[in-house]
């Protein structure tokens, strides 16, 4: 059924159609409207045979979800930016138990400096703790995305998160499709665990495993990725098949066919960057774009043949390996492999910074030119990095920076972008 | 692709304006984004949020640098917002206020605009008076359905009956389309 | 011939006392059916307390459920001693996940258990000291707060044991720990710090609190048992003899739980609703020393400039005798 609603209350409403059987849940902007939706479901009786828990951490929210997962139960949380490193130990222990929790994380950016908004910071921070990673392009792929996530993360035993962008994503209101329950039961089967606490069959889970193991533990859920990688591109094609539109998958390529230049993005960003790639393509520059959508298991042989003819990649990331570089970048390096082409990585939107069709555009036209660096800050205010390098020269007690930085920036609020 | 973007303060309603504009426009068959542009979360200050309408799937992510329409919910931004920032002179001004765009001190800015695309609407004092409470989006909604022409007032009011329980949607519908009656009737004197 | 009434006191074997019960008010463990929770083959230390109590405890629990509970186990030495990879000496379904989240996991099996249609088969969270004082301390008390129909059950060995016997904040005054040696001007554990969780989880008014010593199985059983009745969020914290963190020997386990018992140091008292409903009298008061002299860690008490302390610790029981009114009679009994 066609809606015009919030991105959070389409995946609350698809969460909520894969019959959950115990949600719980820490408030975080900007997971907050997802959470909140799905308890007023539960408390009104619309989503019935569901026990909706408020906990007192992050930690605790995904501690339950374990627990409720080890016992049997369609386990779902979400959250986000710091709420995500409060339960890291979680997330690595969730994923080394083989629990097939679903989590959504509302991209945000992790501090300090604190900061509410979008960027890919906080999922990237949990890349290899072994849940499986899918980024949503569009509201309409996040709501799907969940019903495919939870038949993935409970055929594999493996958690999966499904990351979509803060604000840009879970606060938009967009057009909808929101299936019936009906469509949402054909294609996701109950859960049948692999393991499980059972009173008539006891086992013991989780215990400790030394060097004469260790590693061929570790190997089978790097393998189970491996498998993932085979299931993905499987299940979106059976969603397809029911629910009439394809979503997910490993990646999206875009007018690449002959591409001289191509992008490669995660998330949301996508539909801008293919708005500028129409552009481009209508002043006849062979430009085309690449979508990751699986970005664990890293789709490295798709990857490899998308980019391979191409002259130049640019890849675009929201996140920011400190002391590095890029972080999607390395697995597209990864996947091309004795190739030699020109590769750029440029850093965009970090902590919400809007990443406009203008700023893109000439990005592309540079790179077009061999005009770019192989790393990027888009968008940087030279001049502010001047500024605050001069003032920590001159004094050792030069304060804090990011207040620093602020006082010269000005009232944020007279800037539309 | 239309364009919107909405000026106002924390608390105004900025965000739920232009998350209805987006339903009426689905309710008439089209593709809409609304979304908003968070500050710091608090009563008072400045608030910016988009809608955008198209007949196609919407791609783009970024907030409305060009708008057709610019929609300001507090005048008291004049002068302190750059509110009209990208916004071309065929585009739509509609204002909060029952001073005319000369009294407000726009008259210099906005020489090169068509007159018919420009507004004032007391919108605060239709909302006080139909729903009693001063929070102007519902009737600058219903205003500028008949300014622009881009969305009808029926899916103005299909949207607030959607938002709203029903005793307060009422009243909502009353308050837009009040304004939606004014602006019409100000225009048909301005023709005549 | 006169009756005459005998007071009975157990003295280290349950064979006399057990003969002279009705069979339902028996020790568990004098069942051959018992379950065996914790079965032979764990690899904890001669004379450990906690496996002793643990031991005890959750056959109880799991006569009082019929056999339908499920443990949740935090890290530390019960953890670690009972599930030697590949080995487990579990008979019942167990889960380890982390070090400070037992509370979370089994508040997340209890919610499962009830929308699976099974609220008969119960939970049990089980953690040391350190994985309930310290780093366990949130979730225990979001557990709490939640009133989730979870029994947590402490096992106070009164350090990091595990890791080698590191000062918890469950760590009494003066114990010497690898952190908090016996040197300075004020050897062991510093005096005025410390956290007593069983206070803490009567200010959470939760349905049930108790303390139990491996000196005392069979009040320990009772109130486990007792626990298992109730419906909500319980703890059981049980005080557990480390002879190697201690310094005790492996075969006084019991006999130092009875002094700690017995001196006041640890007090024996039941609460409900954040209203102490029970608590069992000393009989034969000892003075600390008693307690404190089978242990190496308050070793460095009995020098020239420990005498002091040593008074400042039998303060503390002297204060708990008081508060709990430990040498009045016998007010109530579960």
């Amino acid at each position: 059924m066609l809606k015009q609603i919030e991105g959070s209350r389409a995946v609350a409403e698809a969460v909520a159609r894969c019959r959950p059987e115990v949600i719980c849940a820490y408030p975080i902007t900007p997971q907050t409207h997802i959470v909140e939706g799905l308890g007023e479901m539960v408390k009104s009786g619309e989503l019935a045979n569901c026990e909706f828990i408020n906990v007192e951490s992050e930690f605790a929210a995904l501690s339950v979800a374990i627990g409720a997962s080890a016992a049997g139960a369609r386990a779902y949380t979400a959250t986000a930016s710091q709420g995500l490193l409060f339960m890291a130990e979680a997330v690595y222990n969730a994923a080394g138990l083989g629990l097939p929790i679903v989590m959504t994380i509302g991209n945000r950016a992790i501090g300090a400096p604190i900061n509410i908004w979008n960027d890919h910071s906080d999922s990237m921070s949990m890349r290899d703790a072994g849940w499986i990673q899918l980024y949503a392009e569009t509201n309409q792929e996040a709501l799907d995305l969940h019903i495919q996530a939870f038949r993935l993360a409970e055929e594999l035993s493996c958690p999966v998160m499904v990351c979509m962008d803060g604000f840009i994503l879970t606060h938009a209101y967009d057009r909808v499709d929101v299936p019936t329950q009906e469509d949402v039961d054909a294609f996701l089967p109950p859960f049948e665990p692999r393991q499980v606490l059972d009173v008539a069959d006891p086992v013991s889970m989780g215990a400790m495993v030394g060097p004469e193991a260790f590693t061929e533990v570790r190997y089978l859920a790097h393998h189970k990725q491996l498998r993932a990688l085979k299931l993905i591109p499987q299940l979106s094609a059976a969603f397809q098949a029911r629910f009439g539109r394809f979503s997910g998958g490993l990646v999206k390529p875009y007018r690449t066919d002959d591409a001289e230049t191509i992008i490669v993005a995660l998330g949301s960003v996508n539909g801008t960057i293919q708005e500028v790639v129409d552009e481009m393509r209508d002043a006849g520059t062979k430009i085309g774009s690449l979508g990751i959508c699986s970005f664990r298991p890293f789709p490295l042989a798709q990857v490899r043949e998308v980019l391979q003819h191409a002259k130049r990649v640019v890849v675009i990331e929201k996140c920011l390996a400190v002391g590095l570089g890029g972080i999607v970048s390395d697995g597209v390096r990864n996947a091309l492999s004795g190739i030699v082409l020109k590769g750029h990585t440029v850093i965009a939107g970090l902590g919400g910074r809007a990443i406009t069709r203008a700023a893109l555009r000439q990005l592309f036209q540079d790179a077009g030119n061999d005009e770019l660096e192989q790393l990027t800050f888009l968008d940087l205010d030279a001049d502010l990095i001047q500024f605050e390098l001069e003032r920590e020269a001159r004094a050792r007690r030069s304060g804090p920076t990011a207040e620093a930085i602020l006082r010269r920036v000005g009232t944020v609020a007279s800037q539309v972008a | 692709m239309f364009q919107v973007r909405i000026h106002g303060r924390g608390g105004q309603g900025v965000v739920s304006g232009a998350e209805m504009l987006s339903v009426a426009a689905f309710v008439e068959g089209r593709f809409a984004q609304a979304f908003p542009s968070f500050g710091s979360e608090r009563m008072g200050a400045p608030v910016m949020a988009f809608c955008r309408i198209d007949v196609k799937e919407i791609r783009l992510r970024e907030p409305v640098l060009e708008p057709d329409a610019v929609i300001i919910q507090d005048p008291t931004l004049l002068h302190q917002v750059d509110l009209f920032q990208g916004l071309r002179d065929r585009g739509y001004i509609l204002i909060n206020s029952t001073r005319s765009f000369e009294d407000l001190g726009l008259n210099d800015f906005t020489r090169g605009f068509s007159r018919r695309r420009l507004c004032n609407v007391p919108a605060t004092e239709i909302a006080m008076k139909h729903v009693g409470r001063a929070v102007p989006n519902v009737p600058l909604l219903g205003a500028f359905a008949a300014v622009s022409g881009q969305i009808r007032i029926e899916s103005v009011v299909a949207a607030i009956r959607e938002k709203f329980p029903p005793a307060l949607a009422q009243k909502n519908v009353a308050a837009a389309t009040e304004a939606y009656a004014l602006v019409q009737s100000t225009r048909e004197t301005a023709d005549a | 011939m006169e009756l005459q009434t005998v007071k009975f006191y157990q003295t280290g074997t349950f064979t006399v006392g057990n003969r002279l019960l009705a069979e339902d008010e028996r020790s568990v463990q004098a069942n051959m059916d018992r379950t065996n929770s914790l079965n032979s083959g764990h690899r904890a230390c001669q004379g450990c307390g906690e496996a002793l109590g643990a031991r005890y405890a959750i056959d109880a629990a799991m006569r009082a459920t019929n056999g339908e509970l499920i443990a949740v186990n935090a890290t530390g030495c019960l953890e670690v001693f009972s599930t030697p990879y590949p080995e487990t000496s579990w008979k019942i379904p167990w889960i380890h996940s982390l070090f400070g989240n037992a509370a979370a996991v089994a508040s997340g099996v209890a919610a499962a258990m009830r929308v699976k249609g099974t609220p008969g088969v119960r939970v049990v969270a089980q953690g040391g000291d350190g994985g309930t004082t310290d780093i366990g301390f949130g979730c225990l008390s979001g557990m709490f707060e939640r009133n989730d129909d979870v029994l947590y059950i402490c096992y106070d060995n009164e350090a990091y044991m595990n890791t080698g016997v590191q000062r918890s904040s469950a760590t009494p005054p003066a114990a010497r720990t690898a952190t908090t040696p016996a040197v300075g001007r004020e050897p062991g554990n510093v005096f005025g710090t410390g956290k007593n969780v069983p206070l803490i989880a009567m200010a959470h008014s939760i349905p049930y609190v108790a303390t139990a010593s491996v000196a005392n199985l069979r009040d320990l059983e009772r109130k486990v048992a007792k626990a298992m009745e109730i419906a909500g969020a319980r703890y059981v914290h049980i005080h557990v003899p480390c002879p190697l963190g201690w310094g005790s020997l492996p075969a006084d386990t019991i006999k130092v739980a009875r002094l700690a018992v017995e001196s006041g140091l640890f007090p024996l008292f039941e609460v409900e609703y954040g209203e102490i409903t029970g608590r069992t009298p000393i009989r034969r008061k000892v003075p600390v020393t008693d307690y404190l002299r089978l242990q190496k860690r308050f070793a460095h008490l009995f020098n020239v400039a420990g005498e002091g302390r040593v008074a400042q610790i039998q303060a503390i029981a002297d204060r708990n005798i008081a508060k709990f009114g430990l040498l009045e009679e016998a007010r109530t009994h579960g």
